[in-house]
């Protein structure tokens, strides 16, 4: 129990009567919507931070940047950034996102949201966007189950996991999201636990960068929900695993970097191709059209 | 790539599915997503030719909750936009509609009603989503649906559609049905100077002055700030404050939204309702039908004229909101009403809960897959003044 200890002493540090200073990331956040709702230890907030970084440091205009989020935790993103941003229904983020950035392409737009919404509910809309390599990134935090709802198992559960709805241990196979993502035509396919800020942050400014649909899946602790019923009582348990469990291997071929429950997380960057987007196919066929 | 083809005025032997199309080109709609289905595929097809001729999108979405979402992100970047389908995907984009109504999303959406309930009929007429079109999305709110007799009407319905979602800030629905939507006709397209277009109300301050994106004007409409201008405005389908923030700690935000979200229709009802009146001045007993059924009842009404029967119609062409105070002054004057609808029984109860008991309310319904036989809608006729 050393984090009550860590707490105290971060606040015996506070300045007396310090000027207002402001944190690099404020203009980026609602602070008048702070504190978050997510849990202490949950990784979704450290996966925010990297995107915020990534964000100023991309040179993109701010004001052209819109945020969607469908439902959960980390559909909660678009209400905590000060951009354009959407909070819409569950799994429906990337079609809303879709219409956003095909009526106005001067848009950069970025889909973030979990799990449970992006690939569960929300399976056919990714795999058609990626198909259709719609130029937008989707940030997916993957914390293995539903959290926000009390922690049911999802496609992205790892056989043998507990959770509320698989009190006997989860008997269904998961989806590997980056063979997933890749097979399904994503241009960029990336993964970072939020232990390796530093690669996630690089992760999300190449995705950004990317014309195309890039796809970046964070894995993250759900201490509340999930972790607590394996052995990682709190986020920073989970970091531990991570650690040691995470093996960094850049280009590794997609299907081989399946999650299974307590196992090796293999992390990188899997894809990095050149593709046609769904504009530059459709710009092709506008004189074919008015010639008619 | 302008609109030099945007407005196709001139007269037309045209289907009501493509005069659907053009209606919605004609009105600004630079925006079509859709999924294919009998009888509204004509109107995507339309729409896949149309729109790269004039700087529009099409795109074929994956299934029709897909259609919906991509029509509300159109509309938020600023574009008009527009979905089309029938019954199966009426009921799949029920959960977007519900979030269009809730972020105040302007847009149209057409249901070219066919047989149900399933996938029922599919290339056969029917009529039996109109309380889907009111309540098919959960929770409490007002909605707005038209439904054309004619291609011609579907033309210019389509067009005012468009406006009052705009000037209201909601999505509209027409609802009209196969035999309309295959019907092919006479359709005039106006030159473009002769259509009114209602604009998108825009904020009167500029970005970084405090501006709040549900601040209602006096009319309970909030201007529309959008994706990219700068506001960096948030939008949920939660309950939500003025700023647009989450407020669901307890029921007062929700108390003020759903009141506006209400109001903003229910007091304005005058200028959405529309109906058409014949042979109203003496009748004894009213017709109330709207779309085809209300264009099948016409015969009818002739032959019982030849009997000596006073019989008129109402002929809703606003069927949401409802034509409540019309009802109920016809309610006190004629010996019955009298609904031919292909359904089985759904704006007959609405004219039934009008009529408050002071006449009688005969419906004549049918199950779909045909518009009703004229002897079906006389004998009602005849049995309302026996």
């Amino acid at each position: 129990m050393s984090e009550p200890t860590l707490r105290t002493e971060a606040k015996a540090v506070e300045p007396e009567a310090a000027p207002q200073e402001r944190h690099p990331m404020d203009d980026l956040l609602r602070e008048e919507r702070l504190p978050h709702i997510w849990c202490s230890g949950c990784g979704i907030g450290t996966a925010l931070t990297c995107f915020i970084s990534a964000l100023l440091k991309s040179g993109l205009d701010l004001d052209k940047v819109v945020v969607v989020s469908g439902i959960g935790c980390t559909g909660r993103v678009a209400g905590y950034v000060r951009l354009d941003s959407f909070h819409t229904t569950h799994g429906r983020a990337i079609p809303f996102a879709t219409g956003l950035k095909l009526a106005n392409p001067e848009l950069k737009v970025v889909v973030f949201s979990g799990d449970g919404d992006l690939v569960t509910i929300g399976g056919n809309h990714f795999i058609h966007a990626a198909r259709r390599n719609i130029d937008m990134t989707v940030i997916c935090v993957n914390n293995f189950n539903y959290g926000m709802t009390g922690g049911q198992a999802g496609a992205t559960t790892p056989v043998g996991a507990v959770t509320t709805t698989t009190p006997y241990g989860n008997y269904e196979h998961p989806f590997n999201l980056p063979y997933l993502a890749a097979a399904s035509g994503a241009v960029y396919v990336a993964r970072w636990t939020v232990l390796h800020v530093r690669r996630l942050e690089r992760a999300i400014s190449e995705a950004l960068a990317k014309r195309g649909f890039s796809f970046v899946e964070v894995v993250s602790p759900c201490p509340t929900n999930f972790g607590r019923r394996h052995k990682q009582r709190t986020g920073l348990d989970t970091l531990r695993y991570y650690h040691e469990r995470g093996i960094i291997r850049h280009g590794a071929d997609p299907r081989s970097v399946d999650i299974e429950l307590g196992g090796d997380i293999i992390e990188g960057k899997f894809v990095d191709i050149e593709k046609p987007t769904f504009s530059d196919c459709c710009a092709g066929i506008v004189q074919k059209a008015i010639a008619q | 790539m302008s609109s030099e083809k945007g407005v196709l005025s001139g007269s037309f032997f045209m289907q009501g599915d493509v005069a659907c199309a053009e209606g919605a080109i004609t009105a600004g709609c630079r925006f079509f997503a859709g999924y294919p289905i009998t009888p509204a595929t004509e109107i995507a097809q339309r729409m896949a030719a149309r729109m790269p001729q004039i700087g529009g999108t099409y795109i074929q979405m994956e299934d029709e909750l897909g259609s919906m979402n991509a029509v509300l992100g159109a509309s938020w970047a600023g574009v008009k936009a527009m979905t089309a389908t029938s019954g199966p995907g009426f009921s799949l984009m029920m959960e977007n509609l519900g979030l269009g109504i809730m972020t105040e999303t302007p847009c149209v959406l057409v249901n070219v009603q066919r047989g149900g309930p399933s996938t029922g009929l599919p290339t056969l007429v029917a009529q039996g989503d109109m309380m889907q079109a009111r309540w098919g999305a959960h929770g409490p709110y007002e909605i707005i649906a038209l439904a054309p007799s004619s291609p011609q009407e579907l033309f210019d319905l389509t067009i005012r559609a468009f406006n009052l979602s705009e000037r209201f800030r909601t999505p509209v629905l027409i609802m009209t049905d196969a035999e309309v939507g295959h019907m092919t006709e006479r359709v005039v397209i106006p030159p473009p100077e002769e259509v009114t277009i209602v604009p998108r109300r825009k904020p009167r301050i500029p970005p970084g002055d405090g501006y709040q994106p549900y601040v209602a004007d006096d009319d309970l409409v909030p201007p529309m700030a959008v994706a990219g201008e700068g506001y960096r405005i948030h939008v949920t389908g939660l309950t939500h404050d003025e700023r647009g923030y989450p407020a669901t700690s307890d029921d007062s935000a929700q108390w003020k939204l759903i009141q506006r979200l209400v109001n903003k229709i229910r007091l304005y009802k005058d200028e959405i309702i529309e109906v058409e009146e014949l042979y109203l001045e003496d009748a004894e007993v009213v017709v109330v039908s709207y779309g085809i059924a209300a264009r099948a009842a016409m015969w009818p009404i002739e032959l019982a004229h030849r009997e000596g029967i006073k019989v008129g119609m109402l002929r809703l062409i606003t069927v949401w909101p409802f034509a409540e105070e019309k009802i109920r002054a016809l309610a006190e004057r004629a010996r019955a009403f009298v609904v031919p609808e292909i359904n089985w029984g759904q704006i007959a109860l609405e004219v039934e809960r009008c009529a408050a008991g002071r006449v009688p309310v005969y419906l004549v319904p049918h199950p779909g897959g045909d518009i009703h036989k004229p002897e079906q809608v006389l004998a009602a006729i005849r049995r309302a003044v026996a």
